[in-house]
C-alpha cells in the first residue's frame, strides 16, 4: 500500500534511519524496522508534515515532501515564543502561513488581561504584528469579543451560579480558538490552523485523531485540549509539541526573535486578580447572597461568603475555628450551603461525568482500564470505567482521589494518548 | 496579485507631490521656528500666516479665527473640554448625536464623568439629525451643540446650516467635527452659522500630524495645552511649519478643482453601488443616497462576517475598511450602524469603500468582481446562510 506523506522539510524519526528530510526530498520507508509496540501515526498521511513518531509504518511508504506549498495555514499568535516558533516552522517547513491574534478581551480598558502573559491582549497585538512582519508573514487582527462572551465569560460565570468550578480555557479552547478561529481561517482560504501548544495530534490505527502530550511532559497542554472534534482535530498543527521548551528558546534565539520572555498565563486571563467572585458580581450587576457552612449530617457552622468563593477540596479561607483542619466537601447551590467534612470526606473513589468528547477512542467499555486526569495539575490516577450511558460515564479509581470538583473536566488516557473526557457532576 | 487599490481615504489619504514639494523647504532650508526674533525665522512666519488665509478664505471665515491644532482629535477634545470650562456659569449640558467620531463621543463621555450632561441625539435610518431633534433638546442650560458635518462611515452629510441656525436662535454655539467633509465639499461658516469646526489635514491630501480648529471670535475658551504664548496663547507648541504648509498646499488644490472632483467621485461612487446593489443580493447601502459625502460607499452584506471579507479583499490588493480604522485593526459591531437600526449580526458585515479622485472605473469594476466572488464564497460557508436559503425553500 502506498501512502505518502506530503511536507517540505521537518525532523523525520524511525527506530532506525533517523534523520533530516529536507525540501522535495522523497523518502522510501519500504526497510524500516516496524516498532512492534507502536500504536499511533503522527500525522495524516496524505497531507500533513513529516514528523513521525512511534507510528505505524507501512511497506512501501513513500515520504514525498512537495506538497504544503499549496497549504495555507493560519497561524494563532499571541507575540510569545512559542506561537512564534510555530509560525517560523511551518514557514520554513513550505506553509504559506498567516499569522492572527484573536481579540477577546471585552473592554478596552480591562487591559490587565496581558500583564499576566495572556494570550490575547494589548500588547499580544503589537508583539504578534512585529513577529509576522520579521517572518514576512501576513497578518490580522480577528475579533471573536462575542464568542469569548458568550462561550467563556457567560458559562464561567453560570457554572460559579451553580456551584460547580468552571474551566474556562477548555471551553476558550473548544468554542473560540478552535470553532470560530477555525472557521474564520477557513473562511479566508486556510486549510489549517496552528497554535504554540505543547501538545501533539496523532492519528490513531482506527483512523480518528487525538491529541497525544508534548515531548516534554512538564508542560504537557494536553488536559485542556480533549474537547477538540474530530473535524478541528483534522485541521489544527502544533508544530512546537515536537520541541522542548528548551529547544523552542533556541530556535527563537537562531532566528533572531526579539519575544520577551513573557510569563506563561497560569491562571484565568480575564480575572487577573483571582477574585472570581467580585468578577461574578461585576458581571451579573448582582451582590452574592450568603449562606451557611453546615456539616455532612445537616449541623450548621456558621454563615459564609457566598458559593462562588468555595470549590472542593479548599481548606484555606474558610474561617472556621475548628480545632483542626476542614475542607470543602460539596456545594449546594439550590440551598447555598456549603458542605464542611473531614480530610477523608474529600477523597473518594467515583465520579461521574457527562458532556462526553471522544477522541482517540469512539467510544468507551465497561471494565475498560484507563488513565484519568481530574484537573489541569493532577498526575492521573487509574481507573476502570464502571457505566457508559449514551450520555454518562461513571469510573471508579482503583485508589480514592482527592477533590473530584463537579464543572471540572475528566481527561481519559491511553498509552499517553487522549481517549476522551467529560465534565464531572 | 496586481497593483494595489487603495479605498480607505477616509482612514487616510496619500499627499500629494505638490504638497509634499511645498513642505520641502521648511525642513530643509527654512526651518526656523517662526515666533524666533531673528529675520531668519520671518520666512517661516510668513508662510505660516499665508498657510492660515488660504484656509481662512476657504472657509469664509477670517484668518484669526483659525487655530493650528496637531489634528481633528485634539480640535474635537479642544472645543469640548474648552467650551465646558469657559460656560459652565451658564450651565453643563451638551448636545451631539450618536453617531459622532470617538473623538466627540469619547470626550462626551469623560465630561459626564465630570458632571456634565449630555444628550445624544438619535438619527434616522439614513443616519440624519433633524433641526427639529436638536431644538428640543436645547435646555436653558445647553453651552454647546456638536454635530458632525459628515459622517466617517456611511458619508450622511448632516444639515448644518439649519442646525445651525437653531442653535443661533437659542443662543447657543454651535461646533461641527468637519473632519471628513471639509475640502471635500463646500463650507462656508457665515452661512452655515458655524461657530467652530474641527478638520485635519490628512483626510484630504495634506500631511498628517496637523489639522486646525475654526473658532469664530465670538467664542472665548482657554487653551487645551498650556504652555508658550503660540496661536494667540490658545495653543501652545512650536509651530509644525511643514505641516502647515502642506496642509494649506493641499486644503488650496482640492478647493481650486472641487466642483471637477466631485463630479468624477460621485459617477466613480455610483457606479460601484450600483454594481453592488444589482450583482450581490441581500445587501444594503448604509447612509443618505443623496445627502452623502462623494466619495463614500458603505454596505451591509448579509449573512458574512465583514472580517473575513475584508481579509479578503486585502489579499486581491484591496485596501478597504469597515467603520473606522481608529481601534487595534480589528472589529466592533459600529455604533454608528446600530444608530442607525441594523442589528448587531448585521452590522458585522459591513464594507467601507471610501475613493480618492486618483480610482479609475475598472478599479470599481475589478472591486465590484472580487466582493461578488468573496461575498458568495462566505454564504457559501455560512450556516447562517444556508439556514436562511433552506427557510426560503420552504416557503
Amino acid at each position: 500500500m502506498n501512502r505518502t506523506v506530503v511536507g517540505l522539510s521537518g525532523f523525520f524519526e524511525g527506530t532506525k534511519g533517523e534523520g533530516f528530510i529536507r525540501a522535495g526530498q522523497s523518502l522510501d520507508v519500504t526497510n524500516l524496522f516496524i516498532p512492534s509496540e507502536c500504536v499511533c501515526v503522527k500525522f495524516d498521511f496524505t497531507d500533513r508534515m513529516p514528523v513521525v513518531r512511534n507510528c505505524r509504518f507501512w511497506k512501501g511508504m513513500v515520504i514525498d515532501m512537495t506538497g504544503n506549498k499549496n497549504k495555507t495555514v493560519v497561524v494563532g499568535m499571541s507575540g510569545g515564543v512559542d506561537s512564534s516558533v510555530a509560525a517560523y516552522l511551518l514557514k520554513e517547513q513550505g506553509y504559506h502561513v498567516i499569522g492572527a491574534t484573536m481579540q477577546i478581551w471585552q473592554q478596552e480598558d480591562r487591559c490587565s488581561i496581558e500583564k499576566e502573559g495572556g494570550c490575547c491582549g494589548w500588547s499580544a497585538v503589537e508583539d504578534a504584528r512585529r513577529v509576522a512582519h520579521m517572518l514576512d508573514i501576513p497578518y490580522y487582527v480577528m475579533n471573536f469579543r462575542d464568542e469569548f462572551q458568550e462561550k467563556v465569560i457567560d458559562y464561567f460565570v453560570e457554572e460559579y451560579r451553580r456551584g460547580r468550578t468552571p474551566n474556562p480555557c477548555i471551553a476558550c479552547n473548544r468554542y473560540v480558538k478552535w470553532e470560530s478561529l477555525l472557521h474564520r481561517s477557513m473562511e479566508i482560504g486556510a486549510d489549517y490552523i496552528a497554535t504554540g501548544h505543547y501538545a501533539r495530534i496523532v492519528q490513531c490505527a482506527n483512523g480518528r485523531y487525538a491529541i497525544a502530550p508534548s515531548v516534554t511532559a512538564q508542560k504537557d497542554q494536553s488536559y485542556a485540549l480533549y474537547n477538540l472534534t474530530q473535524h478541528q482535530l483534522a485541521h489544527t498543527l502544533m508544530p512546537v509539541g515536537d520541541y522542548t521548551k528548551p529547544q523552542v528558546r533556541e530556535i527563537a534565539a537562531k532566528i533572531g526573535l526579539e519575544v520577551a520572555n513573557k510569563p506563561d498565563s497560569q491562571e484565568i486571563c480575564f480575572v487577573p486578580d483571582q477574585d472570581y467572585a467580585g468578577f461574578i458580581e461585576r458581571e451579573t450587576g448582582q451582590k452574592e447572597l450568603p449562606g451557611n457552612f453546615v456539616t455532612v449530617d445537616g449541623r450548621i457552622l456558621g454563615p459564609h461568603k457566598g458559593i462562588s468563593h468555595y470549590t472542593v477540596g479548599q481548606r484555606k479561607g474558610l474561617n472556621l475555628a475548628m480545632g483542626h483542619p476542614v475542607f470543602v466537601t460539596k456545594i449546594r447551590p439550590e440551598t447555598r450551603e456549603v458542605v464542611i467534612g473531614e480530610a477523608e470526606d474529600v477523597f473518594t473513589d467515583r465520579l461521574t461525568a457527562d458532556h462526553i468528547n471522544y477522541m482517540a477512542a469512539d467510544h468507551f467499555e465497561e471494565g475498560q482500564k484507563v488513565t484519568a486526569k481530574i484537573r489541569y495539575s493532577h498526575a492521573g490516577a487509574k481507573c476502570v470505567i464502571e457505566r457508559c450511558g449514551a450520555e454518562e460515564i461513571t469510573v471508579r479509581f482503583l485508589e480514592q482521589v482527592r477533590a473530584v470538583t463537579p464543572g471540572q473536566a475528566v481527561v481519559f488516557y491511553e498509552d499517553g494518548v487522549v481517549l476522551g473526557g467529560g465534565t464531572i457532576c | 496579485m496586481s497593483k494595489l487599490i487603495y479605498l480607505d481615504n477616509a482612514a487616510t489619504t496619500s499627499v500629494r507631490p505638490e504638497v509634499f514639494e511645498a513642505m520641502k523647504p521648511y525642513y530643509l532650508e527654512n526651518y526656523s521656528n517662526p515666533s524666533s526674533v531673528y529675520s531668519f525665522a520671518g520666512e517661516a512666519k510668513k508662510a505660516m500666516e499665508d498657510a492660515r488665509k488660504v484656509i481662512a478664505d476657504s472657509l469664509g471665515a477670517a484668518a484669526t479665527e483659525i487655530y493650528f491644532t496637531g489634528g481633528g482629535s485634539e480640535s474635537d477634545n479642544w472645543v469640548l473640554k474648552g467650551v465646558a470650562e469657559a460656560y459652565r456659569a451658564k450651565g453643563k449640558h451638551i448636545i451631539t448625536s450618536k453617531i459622532e467620531h470617538h473623538a466627540i463621543l469619547h470626550t462626551c463621555e469623560y465630561l459626564e464623568k465630570h458632571g456634565y450632561e449630555i444628550t445624544y441625539l438619535d438619527v434616522d435610518e439614513n443616519g440624519l439629525v433633524t433641526p427639529e431633534e436638536v431644538e428640543k433638546a436645547i435646555r436653558p442650560d445647553t453651552i454647546l451643540i456638536s454635530i458632525m458635518f459628515a459622517n466617517n462611515e456611511i458619508g450622511t452629510i448632516e444639515p448644518i446650516a439649519e442646525i445651525g441656525k437653531v442653535a443661533h436662535e437659542h443662543g447657543v454655539l454651535f461646533h461641527t467635527d468637519a473632519v471628513q467633509a471639509y475640502a471635500h465639499v463646500p463650507i462656508n461658516v457665515q452661512e452655515m452659522n458655524i461657530d467652530m469646526l474641527s478638520a485635519s489635514g490628512h483626510k484630504f491630501h495634506g500631511p498628517k500630524g496637523i489639522g486646525f480648529l475654526y473658532m469664530s471670535n465670538k467664542v472665548k475658551i482657554g487653551p487645551l495645552i498650556h504652555g508658550g504664548s503660540q496661536e494667540r496663547s490658545r495653543r501652545a507648541g512650536t509651530h509644525n511649519v511643514p505641516g502647515i504648509v502642506g496642509m494649506a498646499k493641499a486644503a488650496w488644490l482640492a478647493h481650486a478643482k472641487m466642483d471637477e472632483t466631485i463630479a468624477k467621485e460621485t459617477a466613480l461612487r455610483d457606479h460601484l453601488i450600483g454594481r453592488l446593489e444589482k450583482e450581490i443580493p441581500y445587501c444594503r447601502l448604509n447612509g443618505d443616497r443623496v445627502k452623502r459625502l462623494p466619495n463614500n460607499v458603505n454596505f451591509c452584506f448579509r449573512f458574512i462576517e465583514g472580517e473575513s471579507l475584508l481579509i479578503l479583499l486585502d489579499q486581491n490588493g484591496i485596501c478597504a475598511s469597515s467603520g473606522s480604522a481608529c481601534t487595534s485593526g480589528s472589529l466592533d459591531p459600529s455604533h454608528v450602524l446600530l444608530a442607525i437600526g441594523l442589528p448587531h449580526e448585521i452590522a458585522h458585515g459591513s464594507l467601507r469603500l471610501t475613493l480618492s479622485e486618483d480610482n479609475t472605473m475598472e478599479e470599481m469594476d475589478f472591486v465590484a468582481d472580487q466582493a461578488k466572488k468573496i461575498v458568495e464564497r462566505l454564504r457559501s460557508m455560512s450556516p447562517l446562510y444556508d439556514d436562511f436559503v433552506k427557510q426560503q425553500k420552504k416557503q
